[in-house]
């Protein structure tokens, strides 16, 4: 540390620190050789909003399904292989015509994991955690998400052990679309209740 | 560094992180699409978060905690992927996985980490709070405390009152969990409130709920 207190050294770049403290426990050995790109190849492609979509194309085509997903999220999406690291307790909220649903996490990070991925930057910065408790039909409609004035907002911070997925309505005219297909409708952004479909 | 040193001891009670209600942020930098990591380091960082997880194996309130920990105007000048960076490399010095000269020595320059747990240490845990207190429809109130520690307590509900509307079973309390190898176990509640009464604006038709332990409530 630096005995200048006047002066402080200058920090580098993240991208610098990351590779020191990388570096250091590669050379103590805990770095399993592969690991680093593993865990990043299977974020960057295995799991992300394509399983929640694959989720919520089957609630919108199977009465059924939809039933036990509202009733019992963890053991509904289980059904369809997905759990696991931040979705051991997992609540599903409907949106209707009368009622919008969004989720948030005012004091870090929570998200579900295996069925929406890493959470977008957004989600994780302070505007959005910020004021998504405190003017959530403004922010919506900054967002592009503009609400009836009529329509009830129910906002849910993720602050202890359930994680939620945003159930949205199914867009008029898809009647008899097929689910592979219904799926490919299904945004991110709509399954954390920031857009409508 | 006794500039840090100052400022933990005005801030770090009420925690930079809890930014439920905060104002003077502006617009939220939103799209639609957006990569899974924004450069290859983000990704490393988070690969990097797990190794060191693996290592040191510290419960989710002692991780949450490292990040809480940060310095305030640094949490707020960095990005997610930096605050889990300075949160492992925080563990991995304090677990003894490495030191923070080695650190600074290869980064070639400050490698800031969190700053020092405030909370007093845990000598008992308390009895198990395993029966819930509430059922859903229950009144309560939320506990107006500002424990020195981790908590999962959202400041901008504290004192308020809300409704019970779901019991999630029971779970380990990170108020203990982050600070000592003892564990709570208690019911877990979701209480919904009254956007209106959360920020007293007269705002209409908009619900916030927010997940509670037994502890954090009171009969309203």
């Amino acid at each position: 540390m630096s005995a200048d207190a006047g002066r402080p050294a200058p920090t580098p770049p993240a991208e610098q620190r990351v590779a020191a403290l990388e570096a250091l426990l590669t050379e103590r050995g805990l770095v399993p050789e592969g690991f680093i790109e593993e865990i990043t190849r299977r974020y960057e492609t295995e799991i992300g909003p394509m399983n929640g979509a694959t989720v919520v194309a089957r609630a919108w085509t199977d009465p059924a399904y939809k039933q036990r997903l509202l009733a019992d999220g963890t053991a509904a999406i289980a059904e369809l292989g997905f759990g696991g690291a931040e979705g051991h307790l997992m609540v599903v909220v409907e949106n209707t015509p009368a009622v919008h649903n969004v989720i948030v996490c005012t004091l870090c990070s929570c998200y579900p994991w295996p069925t929406l991925g890493l959470p977008p930057a957004w989600y994780k910065d302070p505007p959005y955690r910020a004021r998504m408790v405190r003017e959530p039909r403004a922010l919506l409609a900054e967002m592009g998400c503009e609400l009836p004035g009529d329509v009830e907002i129910r906002v849910w911070d993720s602050s202890a052990e359930a994680r939620y997925l945003v159930l949205p309505q199914r867009p008029p005219g898809t009647e008899g679309m097929p689910e592979a297909e219904l799926a490919g409708l299904v945004t991110r952004d709509s399954m954390i209740g920031v857009a409508r479909l | 560094m006794p500039a840090a040193g100052r400022l933990g001891r005005v801030f770090r009670v009420d925690g930079i992180h809890d930014l439920g209600g905060m104002q003077g942020f502006g617009a939220v930098a939103h799209s639609p699409a957006e990569p899974v990591f924004h450069e290859p380091w983000e990704g490393r960082a988070r690969a990097l978060t797990e190794v060191v997880a693996g290592a040191v194996r510290p419960n989710g309130g002692e991780f949450r905690h490292a990040v809480e920990r940060m310095d305030p105007g640094h949490y707020l000048t960095s990005g997610y992927y930096e605050h889990w960076l300075t949160a492992a490399a925080t563990l991995a010095v304090e677990h003894g996985l490495v030191t923070r000269a080695e650190l600074e020595a290869r980064a070639g320059g400050r490698f800031p980490l969190s700053g020092a747990v405030h909370a007093p240490p845990v000598a008992e845990a308390g009895l198990e709070a395993s029966e819930p207190r509430f059922a859903v429809g229950d009144r309560v109130r939320v506990r107006d405390w500002h424990p020195p520690g981790h908590t999962r307590c959202p400041r901008y509900v504290r004192g308020k009152e809300g409704a019970v509307v779901r019991l999630d079973g029971t779970h380990s309390l990170p108020d203990i969990e982050a600070h000592t190898t003892a564990r709570r176990y208690e019911a877990t509640y979701s209480v919904r409130f009254d956007a209106a009464s959360l920020w007293r604006d007269g705002q209409r038709g908009a619900w916030v709920h927010v997940d509670l332990w037994d502890s954090y409530l009171e009969p309203a």
